[in-house]
């Protein structure tokens, strides 16, 4: 029992998806927790502790309370993760950021708008330093234990920095195009395995954009070649890709 | 509010006596303008012994709030307690989706003086982002509202959608439908049992100890959840936001092999949920004997165990179609939250396994009859903590309606259908299912564009919270004069039993002023020019 490293989940806003594709691990679960002490997982113990090793955080900030909260995991932690595309990419909650603050406080809370406390949603890394991320919505349960043993042994983790598309090809996919479709997976970081794709639909982008992606490429296909709208595309792009530099 | 006869409780039952003050029942709130005192005094514990409830500061009063001072009151917004005082604040409840803290201070000899339960999860305005989008994104984006009912959310806005647009789907689509449901409860009941609750009755902080401890029935349980985990992913695509439910039908279908496969791992998978019966059957005892009735909702048919379809059913009220949601959920907002409160007949009402059990236990499958012996779960129970059992007993009714439905499908062949055509018109529509923790209502008006103009989302814990309030106020009293521990214990237990899923409650819609106490009667949603 000596010495086993300390990890810690926390989450922001989110849909908490993540945190339970870790308990979604069902078996191999138990053999992590052979090798780590879990800490602080409120969603499945009771009890915390602030001395920890890694720290696993999902969900974006949303609120100038949620800073200060997550400097102080910070300041506690030696390898900050940020897991899932709410925490890496700020996820769907960034779909706020395209809209008038007073308007979207107004509809959820009509008269005690102002009685709740919220600003653009932001990936961690907007925050703090981020160590070390996860991508997906929700994370993908293999890629996570991958990930932590890498850390565990001190590797910096391996990060596919290719696109959808390649891993798309690999598992035997007729392209969306060819169908009539829009796919993001062309501009996308891959890691997925085109899982998306593979099971009937398109890809989102929740990865978030593939380091190079030539986004001048991307809309050239799918405005020019393909004949979608400038609204349609929009669409598309809004989902995942709200708090990234492409243009929206 | 109408005339029917709200009853305080259980009071009267078996020889308890409840004590003094009970002369004010669970009252209309609204009516009354102040908290209704008198809940303390509906609690009946068998316990007993507990000192004479006083008055509280009940923080839910359920009067709509102008203006609200903070997010987060927290404990410092009491003023210190006097010696011999308890006060328990549980900052951030564990082993529950989403943020919620339970503030509890009883004063000296055993005055409890205030019961709250807040909730500070930060909003994420999901109502909001939905304006403008196209009905082809809506559900996925949904699904993000709650991790662990991305499915539930899913159907009930690819419902409302359906529903708006007039899109008709096929027997073969409601069947897997049907399917997803009873996945998504299998994952999340089996999750909340075996990691969340038996922890409490094993006298443990977490899951990780019974590793050790209880490994063969850990690992029993942990088997069926996995099973449950493969049944969603053979349907659905993935078992959190899975990707082929589209309006109108599947992009991809789960092949013959598969169900067969999934029907064997079933019918083996039988004896694990006994075995786990006799292990719920056995902790029974540690579960809290409390009782408080109240109004119980949930959706009923007269054909089966309503999840997927059906009419909004009620213990004190008449059925409804899901269009009068709004009759059903009148939504307020209070201070100490950032989710709103629902109420109908009574200051509250509970949805989630129990209210199910209550109004749908006719239509249980044999075993799950059975299990609901086992582990002595009957309808006329009003203690919220037996909503745990009435979870086990959906999960094995779930796996046996599941068996027929599979069967179903391998009989008359798993075939690929046409999607329909979808003509994006005007209009308004509702769905409703009944996820995990109760039913779930989604409701939009699209342009002629197909595009959302506005959608209204509500979320059964959210219609929990004021019951939860309420439950709280009724437990509190009857077991002030236990320990600071036990208290945060008992109190902590009795929010797990609902198996909140804060994160998703703390979005719902447009309360225009005036509406919390005019309801809009829904009628506008009666005449949508089919
Ligand atoms: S990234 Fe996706 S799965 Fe993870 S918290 Fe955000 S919405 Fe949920
Ligand atoms: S665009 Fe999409 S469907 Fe086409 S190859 Fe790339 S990932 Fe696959
Ligand atoms: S295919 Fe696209 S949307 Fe799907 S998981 Fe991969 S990156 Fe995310």
């Amino acid at each position: 029992m000596q010495n086993k490293p300390k990890i810690a989940f926390f989450d922001f806003a989110g849909c908490e998806g993540d945190q339970l594709q870790v308990a979604n691990l069902e078996e191999s679960l138990l053999d992590l927790l052979g090798h780590v002490e879990v800490v602080s997982f409120r969603e499945v113990m009771t009890g915390h502790s602030e001395d920890y090793d890694i720290a696993f955080v999902e969900g974006s900030i949303t609120r100038p309370e949620d800073e200060a909260r997550l400097k102080e995991i910070r300041s506690h932690a030696k390898i900050l993760v940020a897991f899932g595309a709410c925490a890496t990419i700020g996820g769907v909650n960034a779909m706020k950021n395209f809209m008038s603050e007073t308007m979207y406080r107004r509809q959820v809370y009509g008269d005690n708008a102002r009685c709740y406390s919220t600003y653009a949603a932001r990936p961690l890394s907007a925050v703090v330093k981020v160590d070390a991320e996860i991508h997906g919505c929700p994370i993908d349960r293999n890629e996570f234990m991958r990930i932590v043993k890498d850390l565990l042994v001190g590797k910096r983790p391996f990060v596919p920095d290719y696109p959808v598309c390649a891993e798309c090809k690999q598992a035997g996919n007729i392209c969306r195009y060819d169908l009539g479709q829009l796919c993001l997976g062309m501009i996308t970081r891959a890691g997925c395995g085109a899982c998306c794709i593979t099971e009937g639909a398109h890809c989102w982008g929740c990865r978030g954009l593939a380091p190079m992606a030539n986004l001048d490429a991307a809309r050239y296909v799918m405005e020019e070649r393909a004949g979608y709208s400038r609204t349609e595309v929009q669409d598309l792009l809004r989902i995942f890709l709200s708090h990234t530099t492409a243009p929206l | 509010m109408s005339a029917k006869k709200v009853t305080g409780n259980a009071g009267g039952k078996a020889g308890k006596k409840s004590s003094g003050g009970s002369a004010a029942p669970a009252q209309d709130t609204k009516a009354s303008g102040k908290p209704a005192s008198g809940v303390a005094a509906e609690a009946a514990m068998q316990r007993g012994g507990s000192a004479g409830p006083k008055p509280m500061k009940a923080a839910g009063s359920g009067a709509p709030v102008s203006s609200c001072a903070c997010t987060d009151p927290g404990i410092a917004a009491e003023a210190a307690a006097g010696d011999g005082s308890k006060r328990i604040h549980v900052h951030h409840v564990t082993r529950v989706e989403g943020h919620g803290n339970i503030v509890v201070v009883i004063g000296a000899d055993n005055a409890v003086e205030t019961v709250r339960w807040e909730v500070p999860e930060a909003p994420r305005f999901f109502e909001a982002i939905l304006q403008g989008r196209s009905y082809k994104d809506v559900h996925q984006i949904v699904s993000r509202i709650c991790g662990i009912c991305s499915i539930g959310h899913q159907l009930s806005s690819l419902q409302a959608t359906e529903d708006a647009m007039n899109i008709r789907i096929s027997e073969q689509t409601v069947t897997l439908r049907k399917l997803a449901i009873h996945a998504e409860n299998l994952q999340s009941h089996l999750l909340h049992l075996a990691y969340l609750v038996l922890p409490d009755l094993m006298g443990v902080n977490s899951v990780i100890p019974l590793a050790e401890t209880h490994k063969s029935e850990l690992v029993g349980l942990i088997g069926l959840r996995r099973l449950a985990n493969e049944f969603s992913r053979t349907i659905c695509g993935r078992t959190t936001h899975p990707q082929r439910m589209v309006p109108g039908g599947f992009t991809k279908l789960p092949d013959e092999s598969e169900l067969q496969v999934l029907l064997q791992s079933f019918r083996d998978s039988l004896p694990g949920f006994l075995k786990a019966a006799d292990l719920f059957a056995s902790l029974r005892h540690k579960l809290p004997d409390f009782s408080r009735e109240t109004e119980y909702i949930g959706l009923v048919s007269p054909s089966e165990y309503a999840l997927y379809r059906g009419e909004v059913g009620s213990t004190d009220d008449s059925r409804k179609p899901a269009s009068f949601y709004k009759d059903v959920t009148q939504e307020y907002c209070v201070p100490q939250s950032t989710a709103k409160w629902t109420k109908n007949m009574r200051g509250s009402f509970m949805v989630g396994a129990l209210s199910r059990y209550k109004l749908n236990h006719t239509h249980l499958k044999p075993t799950a009859k059975k299990v609901a012996e086992t582990v002595g779960l009957t309808p006329d129970t009003v203690n919220p903590f037996h909503n745990n059992l009435a979870q086990l007993v959906e999960c094995v009714h779930s796996v046996e309606d599941s068996m027929e439905l599979i069967h179903w499908l391998l009989v008359e062949g798993v075939k690929r259908e046409k999607a329909p055509v979808i003509r994006p018109r005007a209009g308004r529509g509702v769905g409703a299912v009944e996820v995990p923790r109760g039913i779930l209502f989604h409701s939009y008006e699209y342009d002629s564009k197909g595009r959302i103009v506005e959608a209204d989302c509500v979320i059964p814990t959210n219609m929990n919270h004021a019951n939860i309030q309420k439950d709280l106020e009724g437990l509190v009293p009857v077991i002030a004069h236990t320990s600071e521990a036990e208290i945060e214990l008992l109190t902590s237990m009795l929010v797990r039993a609902y198996d909140p899923c804060i994160s998703c409650s703390t979005h719902c819609i447009d309360i225009t002023p005036g509406q919390m106490s005019k309801p809009d009667r829904g009628v506008r949603f009666v005449y949508k020019g089919r």
